[in-house]
């Protein structure tokens, strides 16, 4: 008894052979999910999601300077040590400044001393070393670095590969191609990737 | 003037023939099956060379044409290269008496179905000779398959093709196709459903197409029987791969489907149309299924096709009785 139930088992059973061949047969008459390259492309919507280099992002006052605090956080949790950020030096007061803080402390106020801006003096990525680990998109406080999204990124040089990340935003802003559109979008990107962490 | 019969001039014509349309179709196969691969994953396949990647296989054939023909250390020379000709060569005959049409038919042989299977048959050694010449564990390890399937899968092959021959008391081609009517419910695989299948089996498996292409599974062998075959060393196993999957569509044609009879007028493009659904239907196959272990491989012949093509010949051989 046994053994016959199996062998109905085993003739039913080639009714997935038919199965497999509707599922190859209607990928066969469905559309195509490639393009032909050189003649398409692939749109933004096909490269959501995709990791390429990195890039600062523009704050809203001005495309020309990134949202960065140089708080060394993406620096510091990059496990390929490909990001360098360097902060900029306080300025130096002008005469008039250093006569006014000279007589503020004469008189016995506290004197404010000139502060640094909080935005990076240069912002060295190495993408030789990157490993698009994500790490440092999370651990921004204030969403200032992302992926692009290009795909067409070659070199045969090596030193194109150690970008200055300030020097092309502030390029890209002189050509006005800045996508400050994402801004919003990344950054509660990064909260949630944070609160997931 | 008589030096020269008739005869030969004709059979020298028809194998002119036969070898330009083998290698026409040849050509057109790797366009078809190259598509077929491509649009089932979705992507175009060829499309670069030639309108829709037309004269890809003309590009390709040139391609390996112009390579070297490589001879690896410690191979025995003669057999190597004996391999691949071994391999083509009994392909011509296999098309003399298959039976495009009642006037497209290369040489009338009342044991034309016997001619065919016994040349098949010269493929496994050709297979066997290419794996121990070439000096190479995985030529070895697939041609060792090659000849343990290929025996196995030749038997219920053979009895398949018996019952519908036993039908029509023929191994004549042409007359079995001439037993069968215009319409569709009138050919043998009404009849001989079992027959049909099994054969259709047989044949994937003879030819070596996936699933059952274990002889050069290229997961595991390499490439099998022909990894040290280089330029047209390779070209020629392949085309006679080809070649043998239209001699096995070609005769499952003629004896289950019709031949040349078709509704309307009857003519060899019946028998081409029918030819060419089944071997699109074959390559469909090869980008569906995945490859069966050896071991399935060799239970499915023996325990089932087997078994069942003596039963269906049994069957068949007393309702004829009756």
């Amino acid at each position: 008894m046994n053994a016959l139930k199996s062998f109905w088992k085993n003739i039913a059973s080639l009714w997935s052979l038919i199965v497999g061949l509707q599922v190859t047969g209607k990928a066969f008459c469905g559309p195509q999910v490639t393009v032909h390259y050189p003649r398409q492309t692939v749109g933004p919507e096909g490269l959501e999601g995709f990791r390429g280099h990195m890039e600062l992002v523009p704050s809203v006052k001005d495309p020309a300077i990134p949202k960065c605090i140089s708080c060394m956080m993406c620096a510091t949790s990059c496990p390929s040590k490909c990001l360098t950020v360097v902060k900029q030096k306080e300025p130096k007061p002008t005469e008039e400044q250093l006569k006014a803080m000279a007589e503020a402390e004469a008189r016995g106020e506290k004197v404010k001393k000139l502060s640094a801006p909080k935005n990076p003096a240069q912002f060295i990525y190495d993408f030789s070393l990157c490993s698009f680990c994500n790490t440092c998109v999370e651990n921004c406080p204030v969403g200032s670095i992302r992926f692009t999204t290009n795909v067409y990124f070659a070199t045969t040089n090596k030193a194109d590969l150690q970008m200055n990340l300030v020097e092309r935003l502030a390029k890209q802003a002189a050509s006005g191609k800045t996508v400050p559109g994402e801004k919003p979008k990344k950054a509660a990107k990064t909260e949630t990737a944070q609160s997931e962490a | 003037m008589n030096a020269i019969p008739i005869e030969l001039i004709h059979i020298v014509i028809a194998i002119a023939l036969v070898a330009g349309f083998v290698g026409l179709n040849g050509l057109v196969l790797v366009w078809v099956e190259r598509k077929v691969a491509g649009h089932v994953q979705r992507r175009p396949g060829p499309y670069e060379v030639g309108p829709n990647g037309l004269l890809q296989p003309l590009a390709d054939a040139a391609k390996l044409v112009g390579k070297q023909l490589f001879t690896p250390d410690g191979s025995d020379k003669l057999v190597f290269w004996l391999a691949p000709i071994v391999s083509f060569l009994p392909v011509m005959p296999m098309f003399l008496p298959m039976p495009f049409s009642p006037f497209l038919t290369a040489m009338e042989v009342n044991v034309g179905l016997v001619l065919i299977l016994a040349f098949a048959g010269l493929n496994i050694l050709a297979l066997c000779l290419a794996g121990w010449g070439s000096n190479n564990k995985y030529g070895l390890l697939g041609a060792g398959r090659a000849v343990a399937q290929g025996v196995a899968y030749e038997i219920p092959l053979l009895l398949s093709v018996l019952a519908v021959c036993f039908m029509t008391g023929s191994l004549s081609l042409t007359e079995i196709v001439a037993a069968q009517g215009n319409w569709p419910w009138q050919w043998n695989w009404i009849y001989q459903p079992i027959a049909f299948i099994l054969y259709f089996t047989c044949g994937v498996a003879e030819t070596n197409r996936a699933p059952f292409d274990l002889p050069e599974a290229e997961s595991e062998l390499v490439a099998g029987f022909h990894t040290e075959y280089s330029g047209m060393g390779f070209g020629l196993f392949f085309l006679a791969e080809y070649a043998e999957m239209i001699v096995v569509c070609g005769v499952a044609t003629a004896l289950f489907l019709g031949g040349w009879k078709g509704p309307g007028a009857a003519g060899a493009w019946w028998f081409l149309l029918k030819l060419y659904v089944l071997l699109v239907i074959m390559i469909w196959f090869r980008w569906t299924y995945p490859r069966t272990r050896f071991d399935q491989l060799l239970n499915l012949c023996w325990k089932w096709l087997l078994p069942l093509s003596i039963l269906n010949l049994l069957v068949t051989a007393l309702v004829i009785k009756l």
